[in-house]
């Protein structure tokens, strides 16, 4: 049997041993970023509960696990269960679409949304190596490139959305996300251009390895190899990752940005019309796309899977490629809970501020930091002086 | 009227004070529910819904129901008045026809059948307001649940049951 296995394995050659492993762990991540998306809910929830003097939710049971006598209640209690009751819940919603729509359109929309932000997922090194794999399910060269590529598609599901409802509210939301989303775009891409100038390299794996040897960009001291560079850019990486941070939030939708979805003015936004299955693509398309820009914050400022003096080396053994992959999932769960806690922490920016924020703050100050990080590393790398002839 | 807005200092303009205000705030209450179990709910009313059933005021509108006088008669008389003013559409009332109804003779025309539609019915009252006999009052039920929709239409024996006895001043066929 696993003679036969190994056999078949041999047979597919290399491009065929590439495809079978890209596909298993297009799967693996699939599978582990749904799981993220219906938990991250739950702890939103949870958290929000929390804050707001509440208990969240609480009653969902499972009939054997729920019958076991301490740890059963006590998972009820933590609500655990909740996502499978909201996933079966979503799935068996009636699916209503109004007569006045366009169909087509409102059609494809939730899927414009949910895929972009799936795919800004297959770039981000999520571990080292697990065997002889690459933990990246597409090794790029042209890394964030892609990313800001694909994740500007994410517009036009918002933008089609609020066309296609063909009412009023959904159409305020989706022009006011268009143009939110533009403008912290540019703020997002030129934010981390210092870290490509100091790394010189776009792929994102060589940047978490540049992190491992050289420290993390957001707190070097740890470095194994101590630079005055990393010393020099320090000031101007930690203003990067707080512009890449605050676009993130503007470019995910989320609150203190969350204008198109303003539920206090716009009912809900671009999602209005949607219903069941629809409006859950959505929803999860907005967690994935919240945990897509975790993973990248982690990638590109905190280290991707590494960790001073304990595990800042490419994996050699199986416990040690696992446990890259935990830390890195650590670092991006951390953020998660960041990201959440901002929600229930601040009111939403007006309008106005919003466009003076992105426009008059983030992109002038993002310019400078990049002609000043350019000027740090020409003095740094100068070439020799030649004197005479 | 014009709102004198206040110089903000840099540092308010550049959102930190709110920053670790709110920090503070959330904190303060995230702490306090999670490990002290301090929610509003247990502050206020010492408990949660399903466990801890709320009480509810005098002058409550809850669920529609019939009432008898305290002889024991039926009060409604099918005047259908209820069943017309009933923006939803709820109550089906069926009229005794030309025998009458033979435990109250053929003095009064106590309805055959009476049927509220629970699922439809808004608790909006009309049918209390328009009652000449006040025959029908909305009372304290305000959770009705079932495990279809039939057994959610009320009929004239359930209504009468669970309404009770209204003590009425006039004793409308004592003096008669």
């Amino acid at each position: 049997m696993i003679s036969a296995l190994t056999g078949f394995y041999d047979s597919l050659g290399s491009t065929g041993q590439f495809a079978l492993w890209s596909f298993v762990k297009i799967a693996i991540v699939f599978g582990v970023v749904m799981t993220m998306v219906a938990y991250a809910v739950l702890a939103e929830r949870k958290i929000s509960a929390f804050i707001q003097d509440r208990q969240g939710p609480n009653r969902v049971s499972l009939p054997l696990i729920g019958s076991i006598p301490v740890l059963g209640p006590f998972l009820t209690r933590l609500g655990i269960w909740q996502p499978l009751a909201d996933g079966v819940k979503s799935f068996l919603k009636e699916d209503f679409t109004p007569d006045y729509v366009r169909k087509a359109y409102y059609w494809i929309a939730p899927a414009i949304t949910f895929i972009p932000a799936l795919l800004a997922i297959a770039i981000i090194p999520f571990g080292s190596n697990l065997n002889t794999q690459k933990m990246v399910i597409a090794d790029l060269d042209i890394g964030i490139l892609f990313t800001f590529g694909v994740v500007s598609l994410g517009v036009y599901g918002i933008v089609l959305a609020g066309y296609s409802a063909n009412s009023k509210y959904p159409f305020l939301g989706s022009i006011r996300s268009s143009a939110q989303m533009i403008s912290y775009e540019i703020a997002m891409g030129m934010s981390v251009v210092p870290i490509f100038l100091v790394v010189g390299k776009l792929n994102l794996g060589e940047i978490v390895s540049y992190q491992a040897q050289h420290g993390w960009f957001i707190f070097p001291p740890f470095a194994q190899e101590q630079t005055l560079l990393s010393y020099l850019v320090w000031p101007f990486a930690l203003l990067s990752f707080f512009i890449f941070m605050v676009s993130a939030f503007a470019e995910t939708n989320r609150l203190p940005f969350d204008l198109p979805e303003s539920e206090t003015e716009l009912v809900a936004g671009y999602n209005t019309e949607y219903s069941s299955m629809k409006f859950a693509l959505f929803f999860m398309g907005e967690y994935a796309a919240i945990i897509a820009g975790c993973g990248l914050m982690v990638t590109l400022f905190l280290g991707g899977w590494s960790l001073p003096w304990i595990a800042d080396q490419p994996a050699t053994t199986i416990g040690m490629g696992i446990a890259h992959i935990l830390i890195f999932l650590t670092k991006t769960v951390m953020l998660l809970v960041l990201f959440i806690w901002v929600r229930w922490m601040f009111p939403r920016f007006r309008y106005d501020q919003l466009m003076n924020l992105g426009w008059k703050r983030f992109i002038p100050m993002a310019l400078a930091n990049v002609l000043i990080v350019a000027v740090i590393l020409m003095l740094v790398y100068r070439p020799p002086v030649v004197v005479g002839p | 009227m014009i709102v004198q807005r206040k110089k903000l200092s840099l540092l308010e303009r550049l959102y930190l004070p709110a920053l670790a205000g709110g920090f503070k705030v959330t904190w303060r209450h995230f702490a306090n529910t999670l490990f002290k179990g301090h929610t509003a709910g247990k502050e206020l009313s010492g408990g949660y819904y399903p466990e801890k059933k709320w009480v509810v005021g005098e002058g409550y509108r809850g669920a529609p129901y019939l009432v008898r006088d305290p002889e024991g008669r039926t009060k409604c008389v099918s005047c259908q008045l209820c069943e017309f003013v009933c923006p939803p559409k709820a109550i089906k009332i069926t009229p005794p026809g030309p025998q009458g109804s033979p435990e109250v003779g053929n003095v009064e025309k106590a309805p055959q059948e009476f049927e509220i539609n629970m699922l439809r019915c808004i608790f909006c009252g009309f049918c209390q307001e328009v009652c000449p006999e006040e025959a029908i009052f909305l009372q304290n039920d305000y959770s009705l649940n079932a495990e279809s929709r039939e057994e959610l239409i009320y009929n004239k024996e359930k209504l009468l049951s669970l309404g009770g006895v209204h003590q009425d001043k006039i004793w409308k066929w004592k003096n008669k």
